[in-house]
């Protein structure tokens, strides 16, 4: 029997379930078409905003053991005139799903960024809602508060007729109050989860490590937290849920997709493991579907869900 | 090695006023034509080519033209700084005669491919170091060059010491002697030296900076047009064959937001 790894996310079919996550080499269309040859289902831009934004001081990463990083690199991006270039570039070089990913300090700037970044007409529109890593001059993400999360929603969705994903934050008492709002509020889909708040100090000098002091966690440290995110997400609303966090293999991949997830995002298994990590990630999962026998991955979708299975 | 180690500054050696080399004391088991991260708590973090490693020594050397590399220059000896790396690809030694060309703080890196070439049992007479500056007090690593004994050439824009010119002119005299050729320096000189390599149609090996913030391939600023490469891991050394497939080479980079910057 033929494995059938496609799958579709707000109606855009994808022709396997993994997807380069926001902010991993995603800064051009260069970038973007690299991940795809290397075998990306979908990639996703960095996020942008208005105005260039140079991002914080270096350090902005640091990579910890046992396959994860902590990272502030506070949205560096171009801005949305150059970057909308950059999208109709990728778009223009590829049949494969271009995701666009926007971030503003105001709900009225979220509207017009999503009305600028449609022009390039990318296939859907991520909303990062939740970066923790610039609090300092955006305040509390809107990622904290369902009635803003919800404005936010609305103003994007008024202003573009492309199907918006809503990225949403782990560092949040209960997330799914936030995936229930922006459900009502119009949103096509989320994605669980950013990254998880998180900081290193080295020892040696008695500094935290990276510029900003404090940034996000990502990697295999974040999959348990991811899981329980889409799991929980799962129940509470039913649009689709873009899982992303700590997948590193395709068994991780596969426990984000049983979890209820439709598609999973790769970013920091990019370090760890390479940007062909895609191919490899894709072949596992063809593996492991093979030795257990699933031959489509919509049969493995929220099957976490159903009691006594196997 | 992608962890940070804080080293101490064994040594430090001003090479010409705002040119300083650093020495540390550490097996870092580096490659001609990788970097290290430098990490000045505060400042920020710089990528750095290594200027030389000798498997328990190795120095970087630095120009002091902005923010950070100035204040780096303030650093003391018995100071701590923070080092990540070795990281990126590195030159590969191919044939038996080769011209490695310099220019700026490109002269350490191919210094250093100099030394490896000798070690690993090439003949002196069969290495052109060939070295460019605006004047003669900006040279450098002449003295390195002549202690392992390998042919030295010079140019200055003012004729001050060795061939008034460019460095493309002495390597034009030799050319046709040499089968590959590495350069590092800037982006200009290094599409000179490219062209010259290509009509004479010889292998050539050319390291190309990128503005560089993770060093690790995570963050995307150093990936260029139109393959996507990261210049921290398929770079910063390629080859002619891959360089031919770079387009913005020698036309544009892009700075620390992504927006592009003619050269
Ligand atoms: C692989 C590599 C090896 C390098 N090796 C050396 C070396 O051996 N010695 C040396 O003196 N310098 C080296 N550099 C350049 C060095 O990293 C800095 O760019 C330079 O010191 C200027 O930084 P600044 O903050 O002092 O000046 P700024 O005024 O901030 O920058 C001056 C110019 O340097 C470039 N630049 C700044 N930051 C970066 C960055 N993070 N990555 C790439 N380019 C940047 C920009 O084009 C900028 O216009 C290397 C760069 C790369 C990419
Ligand atoms: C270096 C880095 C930069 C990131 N930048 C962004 C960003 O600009 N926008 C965004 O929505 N998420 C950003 N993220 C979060 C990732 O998209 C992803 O949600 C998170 O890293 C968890 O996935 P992972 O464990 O597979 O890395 C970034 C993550 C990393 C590691
Ligand atoms: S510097 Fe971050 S990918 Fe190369």
């Amino acid at each position: 029997m033929e494995i059938n790894l496609s799958t579709s996310l707000c109606g855009v079919r994808l022709r396997n379930p993994l997807v380069l996550a926001s902010g991993i080499v995603d800064t051009t269309a260069s970038a973007l078409l690299f991940a795809l040859k290397n075998g990306a289902g979908a990639v996703i831009i960095k996020s942008i905003c208005p105005e260039p934004r140079t991002g914080h001081k270096e350090p902005i990463l640091h990579a910890i053991k046992g396959d994860s990083m902590l990272n502030a690199v506070g949205l560096s991006n171009p801005g949305l005139k150059i970057a909308v270039e950059e999208l109709k570039n990728a778009k223009s070089r590829t049949k494969e799903p271009i995701i666009a990913n926007i971030f503003a300090s105001s709900v009225e700037e979220f509207g017009y960024s999503a009305k600028e970044v449609s022009r390039a007409n990318p296939d859907l529109i991520e909303v990062n809602i939740s970066c923790p890593n610039v609090e300092d001059e955006f305040g509390k993400p809107f990622s904290c508060d369902p009635d803003l999360a919800a404005e936010v929603t609305r103003a994007v969705k008024e202003n573009t007729n492309i199907p918006i994903i809503i990225k949403l934050s782990p560092n949040v008492a209960n997330i799914t109050v936030i995936a229930k709002a922006v459900e009502q509020a119009g949103a096509d889909a989320i994605t669980c989860i950013n990254t998880v708040g998180g900081m290193v100090i080295d020892t040696k000098t008695a500094q935290p490590i990276i510029s900003n002091k404090v940034g996000g966690l990502s990697g295999q440290a974040i999959k348990p937290v991811a899981v329980k995110a889409i799991y929980e997400c799962y129940k509470a609303v039913n649009i689709p849920i873009l899982g992303t966090g700590g997948v590193m293999t395709g068994n991780d991949a596969i426990e984000q997709l049983m979890a209820g997830a439709v598609a999973v995002g790769i970013g920091t298994a990019i370090y760890t493991r390479g940007i062909d990590c895609f191919d490899k990630i894709n072949q596992e999962i063809e593996e492991f579907m093979q030795e257990n026998n699933y031959n489509s991955i919509k049969e493995i979708i929220g099957l976490a869900h159903k009691e006594n299975k196997k | 090695m992608t962890e940070v180690v804080m080293l101490k500054v064994e040594k430090i050696k001003e090479e010409y006023p705002g040119t300083k080399s650093f020495f540390f004391n550490h097996t870092l088991n580096s490659q001609p034509g990788q970097f290290v991260m430098i990490w000045l708590p505060g400042l920020g973090e710089k990528p750095m080519s290594i200027a030389a490693d000798d498997g328990k020594q190795f120095y970087i050397t630095i120009s002091g033209v902005g923010p950070f590399s100035k204040a780096i220059q303030g650093v003391k000896e018995g100071d701590t700084i923070g080092i990540r790396g070795p990281l990126g690809t590195h030159f590969n030694l191919k044939g038996n005669t080769i011209a490695l060309v310099g220019g700026g703080y490109g002269a350490g890196p191919m210094a250093f491919l100099a030394e490896l070439a000798v070690w690993e049992g090439m003949k002196p007479q069969n290495i052109h170091y060939v070295i460019g500056a605006r004047t003669k007090d900006l040279l450098l690593f002449e003295q390195r060059m002549k202690t392992i004994g390998v042919n030295i050439h010079i140019t200055t824009d003012d004729g001050t010491q060795g061939k008034q010119g460019r460095v493309t002119d002495a390597l034009k005299e030799i050319i046709e002697e040499v089968d590959t050729i590495y350069c590092v320096g800037p982006e200009m000189m290094e599409k000179a030296v490219y062209d010259l390599a290509q009509e004479h149609q010889k292998e050539c090996e050319i390291s190309l900076e990128r503005y560089t913030k993770c060093g690790i391939g995570i963050c995307g600023s150093c990936c260029v047009d139109p393959t996507g490469w990261r210049m921290c891991i398929e770079g910063p050394v390629l080859n002619q064959d891959q360089l031919k497939k770079v387009s913005e080479f020698g036309k544009y980079h892009r700075d620390a937001t992504g927006k592009k910057n003619n050269f």
